[in-house]
């Protein structure tokens, strides 16, 4: 049997990929991944033997909400980057289209999408990272996709035309 | 009797569809609704077609080596934060001292009511310390007895820590904070499995005993009353009935400290 440890250092390549599609910044995303990991085993005992993934999703989530809470309160944010748009036909065009869809979406809702769709969460270990009922976890999937939709369709036309 | 595969898709069929989440009685219902509804089918592959574009720009995320700070065995527990703590520490002496000032410019006046100030002070203790990861507190939970001592002596009259665990909450320490009048206040903080963070803040008062008063900011909440010349504030999260199961329990422990202490003197 693998140890409280062993697990949690198993989870780490998915947990910066999980932090990276929710921040766009590696640096910011791994500065993430380290809290969660320090909180993780300082909380050890506090681990009471459920789904430790879904709990290293949770702490990270809780964590990325205070983040963007304390950045809420200061005076300037900081966009995603613009001014380096990549050449419409190139590869990254269509990563650098869904993070900016993803960008648009409310915490909540992508939250919810990338925890189902990167991290092929189910929706009842999305609700219990969420602390809300799963058809909550369902509509915030469902508004997430139309919003991505949406944005995708009216907001790149030009990308439409050359696909 | 109408058969499971019989009934009309949702939308959330759909969803549970594209996310392997759906019964498997009723997948069979699904495909062939698709075959006759080209909008659903239309959907359900922008849906895929998002999930692939978010798969294919992050999954290569998780290839990549760990960096260094991320190996568990080679993790320093020195703080990364050590300057924005320092930052932090200024930012509260700077607020203090400005609310010092303006109280002492007020005194002329009619002095704020101290259900007021004081839950203001004590959120702003819990919300610049609740989201701190590595120094939290100034002793940690391990010396729950010197931090107890620690803490009445410095405040000024006994002080019990709460055992809050029948709550989910598990100590994780505490501070010592100036008030602005300059006296001292406690602010002991509990944190549940998942990460979220309870802070109790107490202080000596002049003001007469009260009962308990619900406030919140900024998806904060408190919850304030006055116990035998002791302020108490439960900050958390703003969720009222959630908090007040919080300060509930923590009135029940820490009434009996006060008829002690009233015994004794």
């Amino acid at each position: 049997m693998i140890g409280f440890k062993e697990e949690v250092q198993l989870a780490i390549p998915a947990l910066r990929r999980y932090a990276r599609a929710l921040t766009h910044d590696a640096d910011v995303a791994d500065d993430l991944v380290q809290d969660t990991l320090v909180r993780a085993l300082r909380s050890q005992h506090l681990f009471n033997g459920g789904e430790l993934r879904s709990w290293l999703y949770t702490i990270l989530t809780n964590l990325n909400r205070n983040r963007l809470r304390s950045l809420a309160r200061r005076p300037a944010i900081t966009a995603i980057g613009d001014n380096d748009a990549p050449d419409a036909s190139s590869p990254e065009a269509g990563g650098r289209d869904i993070e900016r869809a993803l960008a648009t979406l409310l915490e909540d809702q992508r939250t919810a999408l990338l925890l189902v769709v990167l991290e092929g969460l189910s929706y009842r270990e999305v609700a219990e990272v969420q602390g809300v009922p799963i058809g909550t976890v369902m509509s915030r999937v469902a508004r997430a996709r139309l919003q991505i939709r949406a944005y995708l369709e009216n907001e790149r036309p030009m990308l439409r035309r050359v696909k | 009797m109408m058969m499971n595969k019989d009934l009309p898709v949702t939308d959330d069929e759909l969803h549970a569809y594209v996310d392997g989440e759906l019964p498997a009685d009723r997948r069979a219902a699904v495909e062939a609704w698709l075959a006759g509804h080209a909008d659903d089918a239309a959907r359900v592959a922008a849906w895929r077609l998002q999930a692939d574009a978010i798969r294919a720009r992050y999954s290569n995320v998780a290839g990549q080596p760990i960096p260094p700070k991320l190996q568990l065995a080679r993790m320093s527990y020195a703080s990364r934060r050590w300057k924005l703590a320092a930052a932090a520490a200024v930012i509260v002496a700077f607020f203090l001292g400005g609310f010092a000032g303006w109280m002492a410019h007020d005194t002329g006046g009619d002095a704020p009511e101290p259900f007021d100030h004081l839950t203001a002070q004590a959120l702003n203790a819990h919300k610049l310390y609740a989201v701190e990861v590595r120094h939290p507190v100034e002793v940690a939970a391990a010396d729950a007895e010197h931090l107890q001592r620690w803490l009445s002596k410095r405040v000024g009259c006994p002080l019990r820590t709460p055992n809050l665990e029948a709550q989910g909450l598990h100590l994780v320490g505490g501070r010592l904070l100036p008030t602005p009048t300059g006296t001292a206040a406690a602010f002991f903080m509990y944190e549940n499995a998942s990460g979220d963070r309870f802070t109790l803040y107490c202080t000596q008062t002049k003001a007469p005993n009260s009962a308990m008063h619900y406030n919140a900011a900024e998806k904060a909440g408190a919850i304030y009353w006055v116990d035998s010349n002791v302020a108490y504030v439960v900050s958390g999260t703003n969720e009222r009935k959630q908090l007040w199961k919080v300060a509930r329990a923590a009135y029940e422990q820490i009434e009996p400290r006060v008829s002690q202490h009233e015994r004794a003197s």
